[in-house]
C-alpha cells in the first residue's frame, strides 16, 4: 500500500487503485508535476507502435497497427466495377471504420460508438482529399491510377478498418493501418475475355491462355505520393500529452490530432471543443511533435515493407 | 494585390450578418443566423431532468441534433453533431445544473457555404436565447486558402469548392471588462486568441494555418461585436414563457 503524497486527506490512507479511480484527475496530475505519467512516458512519447503488413491473408492488401494496446486491423479488397459517367477514367475508394463491441466495454450492439463515424469521415477525407482543381492535385492516391479500361472498367478498392481494442488515439492507429495496408497492397491481375468484361486472372490455371492477355500486368502497385501520419495530443492547463490512452482521453477532455504528410505539409489541424483553449504556441508545440513521430512512423512502415519484400 | 472575389468582396470581408432570437413559440431558446444566403436555425430545449446512460450525472450534458436540409443524416451529419456538442460543452458551465440535459437542435435552411461557423453561431446565440448559463460565447469564423496563396474569410460556396484548402475556426468572444488590465491575458496572449475549435480541409503549409490563425482573430472580433449589439438590443424576455 503506497501512499500518494498529497495534502494529508483520505489519500494517505488509501490504496493506490482505489486513489486512481475516484480522484483520477489528482492522480494523474500528480505525475505530471514530475513531467511524467502513469506509465512512465515523458510527456512527449508516444507509445510502442508497431506494423504487420499481410495480416489478412484473403485481402489483396492488409496491416495490423498497435499503438501501445489501440489495436487496428486494415484490409483493401479490390473489385472491378463500371466507372460513372462524370468520371470515366476514375476509380474509387470506400472507406468504412467498425467498432466492434470486442474493442471496448462502453460499446454494445445496440449502443455505437460515438467516435465510429467521427473516426470514419475523417480517414475519408485525409485518405481521398477532395480536390476540384483542374491542375493540382494533392492526395495519397491518385483516381486515376485505378482506371482499367477509359469508361467501362475501374477499380473500386473497399477499405475496411476494425478496431479490436480501442485504448485512445483510435484515429492514428486507423490511419496508420490504413496507409500501410495501401502500401501492401498488390492489384491483382487482370484480363479482358470475350464478351468484353474484366475477369480476375488467377494464378494456377496459366496454361494456353495466350489469348487473354493481362491488361494490367505491368503496374501491381499503386504510388502513394506523400502518405499522411498523424498524432493526437492532449492540452491540459499547460502541458502537452502526446499520444493519450483511453483513460487520459476520458479525463482530461481537450484533444488535438495533427496529420502531417511526409513532405511537411498540414493536411489537418482537428480541435473539436473542449475546455481549454489553444494558444499560437500549444499549436506550435502540437505540430513540432507530430513531426517528430511522422520521423519515427515512416521508419517504422518502411522497415515492415522491406521486412515483406525480403520474404 | 487585390483579389477579385465574385461577388466583389474584399479578402477580409464578411457577408453580411443577420441573427435574431425568440423566434419559435414552444423552444426554450431559439434563434436564427444567416451569413449572406446561408442561414442556419437553432433551438435550445433544457435543461431537462436526467443525463443520458454513459454521461456523467456530477455534470449537465448536451446533445445536438443536427437535421440537413435535404436528405437522410449520414455520417457528415453525425460529426458535425459531435464537434457542435464538443464546441458547446466547453462553453457552458456544466457544474450549475447537474444531471440535466440540454438538447440544441440545428435546422439547415440554406447552404452556401461556411455552414458549420454558421450553425456554431446560432446555436451560440440560441444558448443565450435560451438563458443557459454559459462562460463565454463562441465566434466561429471560416478561413480559406486560395491557390495564389491568399487567406479569405467567410466563402460562398463556389468559392469554397475552388479553395485549396479551408480551416473552420471557433474563438472565445471578446470580453469588455471593468478592469482595464483585466485578467484576460495568458502569458502574453490575449484569451479571444486561443482556440476552441478547429476543422481543416485540403492540404496547407504550416505557415499558412497560422497566417489564418492571426485573419480569423481578426474577424473575430467584428463578429463579436455584432454579436454583442444584437443580442443587447433585443428585448428582455419576459418569464412566463410557455414550456
Amino acid at each position: 500500500m503506497v501512499s500518494a503524497n498529497v495534502s494529508g486527506d483520505l489519500s494517505s490512507e488509501m490504496e493506490v487503485d482505489a486513489f486512481r479511480r475516484l480522484f483520477p484527475l489528482r492522480y494523474h496530475e500528480r505525475f505530471l508535476l514530475d513531467s511524467i505519467r502513469p506509465d512512465a512516458r515523458p510527456l512527449g512519447r508516444a507509445r510502442d507502435t508497431s506494423l504487420a503488413l499481410g495480416a489478412v491473408a484473403s485481402a489483396d492488401g492488409s496491416a495490423l497497427a498497435k499503438i501501445g494496446c489501440t489495436t487496428m486491423l486494415a484490409a483493401v479488397k479490390m473489385e472491378v466495377m463500371t466507372p460513372p459517367k462524370e468520371s470515366p477514367d476514375e476509380g474509387s475508394i470506400a472507406i468504412e471504420f467498425y467498432m466492434p463491441p470486442i474493442c471496448s466495454p462502453l460499446v454494445r450492439p445496440g449502443r455505437p460508438a460515438e467516435e465510429a463515424p467521427v473516426v470514419s469521415k475523417q480517414l475519408s477525407d485525409t485518405i481521398l482529399r477532395h480536390v476540384n482543381v483542374v491542375t493540382s492535385f494533392s492526395g495519397m492516391i491518385n483516381l486515376k491510377e485505378l482506371s482499367l479500361v477509359s469508361g467501362k472498367a475501374a477499380w473500386m478498392a473497399y477499405l475496411d478498418i476494425y478496431c479490436l481494442d480501442a485504448d485512445g488515439s483510435l484515429f492514428d492507429a486507423a490511419l496508420l493501418a490504413a496507409v500501410a495496408a495501401f502500401s501492401h497492397l498488390r492489384i491483382p491481375v487482370v484480363s479482358l475475355n470475350e464478351e468484353g468484361r474484366v475477369v480476375v486472372v488467377s494464378e494456377e490455371n496459366e496454361e494456353g491462355k495466350s489469348e487473354k492477355e493481362p491488361v494490367n500486368k505491368g503496374k501491381r502497385k499503386l504510388t502513394l505520393s506523400s502518405l499522411p501520419f498523424s498524432l493526437t495530443c492532449i492540452l491540459h492547463k499547460n502541458y502537452i500529452l502526446a499520444d493519450p490512452t483511453a483513460e487520459e482521453e476520458s479525463i482530461m477532455e481537450t484533444l488535438v490530432t495533427v496529420v502531417l504528410d511526409s513532405s511537411g505539409q498540414l493536411v489537418s489541424l482537428y480541435k473539436p471543443g473542449g475546455p481549454v483553449l489553444a494558444y499560437a504556441s500549444a499549436v506550435q508545440d502540437c505540430i513540432a511533435l507530430t513531426r517528430q513521430r511522422v520521423k519515427e512512423l515512416k521508419s517504422i512502415l518502411n522497415e515492415a515493407i522491406s521486412d515483406m519484400e525480403v520474404d | 494585390m487585390e483579389i477579385g472575389r465574385d461577388d466583389g468582396r474584399t479578402a477580409n470581408q464578411l457577408r453580411p450578418l443577420a441573427c435574431s432570437r425568440n423566434i419559435l413559440n414552444r423552444a426554450h431558446g431559439s434563434a436564427s443566423w444567416s451569413q449572406g444566403d446561408t442561414k442556419v436555425l437553432a433551438a435550445v430545449y433544457g435543461p431537462k431532468a436526467g443525463t443520458k446512460k454513459n454521461e456523467n450525472p456530477e455534470k449537465a450534458c448536451i446533445e445536438v441534433v443536427w437535421k440537413p436540409k435535404t436528405g437522410q443524416i449520414g455520417k457528415p451529419e453525425k460529426e458535425y453533431e459531435v464537434i457542435l456538442k464538443r464546441t458547446l460543452k466547453s462553453i457552458c458551465l456544466l457544474n450549475i445544473n447537474p444531471n440535466t440535459t440540454t438538447s440544441i437542435i440545428i435546422q439547415v435552411v440554406s447552404d452556401d457555404g461556411a455552414l458549420l461557423p454558421c450553425a456554431i453561431n446560432a446555436a451560440c446565440a440560441a444558448l443565450v436565447d435560451a438563458a443557459i448559463p454559459l462562460k463565454h460565447l463562441a465566434v466561429a469564423i471560416c478561413c480559406c486558402l486560395t491557390e495564389s496563396g491568399y487567406v479569405i474569410l467567410d466563402p460562398t460556396k463556389v468559392e469554397e469548392q475552388k479553395m485549396k484548402a479551408f480551416a473552420y475556426l471557433v474563438f472565445p468572444n471578446s470580453a469588455i471588462s471593468i478592469i482595464p488590465e483585466g485578467s484576460s491575458h495568458m502569458e502574453g496572449e490575449l484569451m479571444e486568441h486561443g482556440i476552441i475549435t478547429s476543422v481543416t480541409h485540403g492540404v496547407m503549409s504550416v505557415d499558412d494555418y497560422l497566417h489564418c490563425l492571426e485573419r480569423g482573430q481578426a474577424a473575430s472580433t467584428k463578429m463579436s461585436a455584432f454579436l454583442r449589439r444584437s443580442l443587447q438590443s433585443q428585448a428582455p424576455n419576459d418569464s412566463s414563457r410557455a414550456g
